[in-house]
């Protein structure tokens, strides 16, 4: 893991070259919108595809939504390195400490080893983390990781840069008890919303169903996506 | 250099302890007149494509530093293992030694095993260096290769985060080679036209990005088999100097 490291982290060895457009010094940023909804007996988790340096984009069918263990998955908006090697150490400190215990790991497990993270390297790290799973004590649960290291469970969470969007839309339409095919629509809309009105946000929809019979996984792509307005 | 500490994890990070002398003498440099050397940039276009069956990787072979050609005909698509190349964009010397390091261990853990080793183990090697050292390693990489299960290929940017695509594009150029790419990329190609899709697609890059030029290097990966075409295409050739009528008469 990152040893610690000088504190200005934006500044590069090499310096800038007409040649080398903007777009490529930038650091790779997935934008993002990312969310996660309980309902009885799982969770739904759905996130774009984007991933930008600067103005280009590096990748429009990213799979954000990355397994931790069999049931539990995260989102991870932010910086892609800082969240790809976050998610890779935990991951494997999740899969040593299953083996270690001969159970499957409890989502609430898996949230604090994220948090310990953050909140440790919280002055290097970029990256913002929803973990969301279903366990045998808690049933489906989501918990949200903000920077900085908070460690909160809710209901419904939503993150990244197009989250601002739709909390309005996250506050008036979720409704406690919805059922599992409710809570997917209601991702797909809200993510649908977000993915039009903010660009670091956009590509396909990917969702995913996590119960206790494992993972549905579902890709909407961009023209299947729900048309809200005419114009 | 030291053989058994390669493969042993570094302590600390990155040492800093150089840049104030280095100041100091970029100020005394300039004092005089004179700027220190830059850093030579390969600024680049390379890509790669998965085809039915396996990896063609693409590269020019310009080399700059500043605004003047450094090197005309340098080779970018480095080794990593018998069945793994990598094209590097970014600082020159980054790319070579960052890939002369893994592809050193990985001969190291192949012999562990006692097996090929996989794409996806240089590319979690090669990630977790690039982000220990936090983007000052300006190495942005493009990884294929083929193994046990099949053909994969991976973009590595500088701070260590990484995408598994069908195709990638990197460097200066890799938005004409990426135009190139979504225009006709299919999948499940055969391999002479995956061949001329990635020449065309670095031959964009050459013509439409000052930073990339000169001739097109290939390397088509299969299970079994690496073709390294050095050089496939000699996009830029030198004319010759027509000799004028006087000149041509010998001298006194």
């Amino acid at each position: 893991m990152a040893a610690c490291m000088s504190a200005n982290r934006s500044e590069n060895a090499f310096s800038a070259n007409d040649l080398v457009p903007e777009w490529a010094q930038e650091e790779v940023s997935t934008g993002t919108t990312i969310m996660a909804v309980e309902f009885d007996g799982g969770v739904v988790i759905g996130a774009d595809s984007r991933t930008t340096t600067g103005a280009y984009i590096a990748n429009r069918v990213t799979d954000k939504l990355t397994p931790i263990h069999d049931h539990i998955f995260c989102c991870r908006p932010g910086s892609a390195a800082d969240t790809q090697a976050v998610a890779d150490a935990v991951t494997y400190q999740l899969g040593f400490h299953s083996i270690e215990l001969d159970e499957p790991p409890l989502v609430q497990t898996a949230a604090n080893l994220f948090k310990q993270m953050c909140y440790r390297y919280r002055e290097e790290l970029m990256a913002g983390i929803i973990v969301a799973g279903w366990d045998k004590r808690k049933g489906g649960q989501v918990y949200t990781v903000p920077m900085g290291g908070m460690i909160v469970r809710q209901p419904v969470s939503v993150g990244g840069s197009g989250s601002s969007y739709i909390y309005g839309f996250m506050d008036s339409n979720y409704k406690p008890g919805m059922t599992k095919e409710e809570c997917l629509h209601f991702c797909t809309q809200a993510l649908t919303l977000a993915m039009e009105r903010d660009g670091s946000s956009g590509g396909v929809a990917r969702l995913a169903a996590i119960t206790e019979d494992g993972v549905e996984r579902r890709v909407v792509l961009g023209n299947q996506l729900p048309k809200f307005s005419n114009v | 250099m030291a053989t058994l500490s390669v493969c042993q994890q570094p302590i600390g990070g990155f040492s800093f302890e150089y840049c104030k002398r280095n100041a100091v003498l970029e100020f005394e440099c300039n004092k005089l007149g004179h700027s220190i050397p830059a850093a030579r940039k390969t600024g680049t276009t390379i890509c790669g494509v998965v085809f039915k069956d396996g990896i063609v990787l693409g590269a020019d072979t310009r080399a700059t530093e500043g605004m003047i050609v450094a090197d005309k005909n340098c080779s970018k698509i480095h080794y990593i293992s018998p069945n793994i190349y990598c094209c590097g964009a970014g600082t020159a010397a980054d790319t070579e030694m960052t890939t002369q390091i893994i592809s050193s261990n990985l001969e190291l853990h192949s012999l562990s095993t006692g097996r090929l080793p996989r794409v996806a183990t240089a590319n979690r090697m090669l990630k977790q260096m690039l982000f220990r050292y936090q983007g000052h390693i300006g190495a942005a990489l493009v990884l294929g290769g083929v193994d046990c299960n099949g053909p994969h290929l991976y973009s590595i940017y500088p701070h260590g985060s990484t995408d598994k695509l069908p195709y990638v594009t990197m460097g200066s150029g890799s938005l004409a080679a990426m135009a190139v790419f979504e225009d006709r990329y299919e999948q499940n190609m055969e391999e002479e036209d995956a061949k001329r899709l990635v020449r065309d697609a670095i031959a964009a890059g050459i013509f439409n990005d000052l930073g990339s030029g000169s001739n097109i290097d290939l390397c088509v990966i299969t299970k079994g088999k690496v073709d390294y075409l050095r050089p496939h295409d000699m996009a830029n050739k030198k004319g010759v100097r027509r000799v004028h009528e006087l000149e041509a008469l010998p001298r006194p």
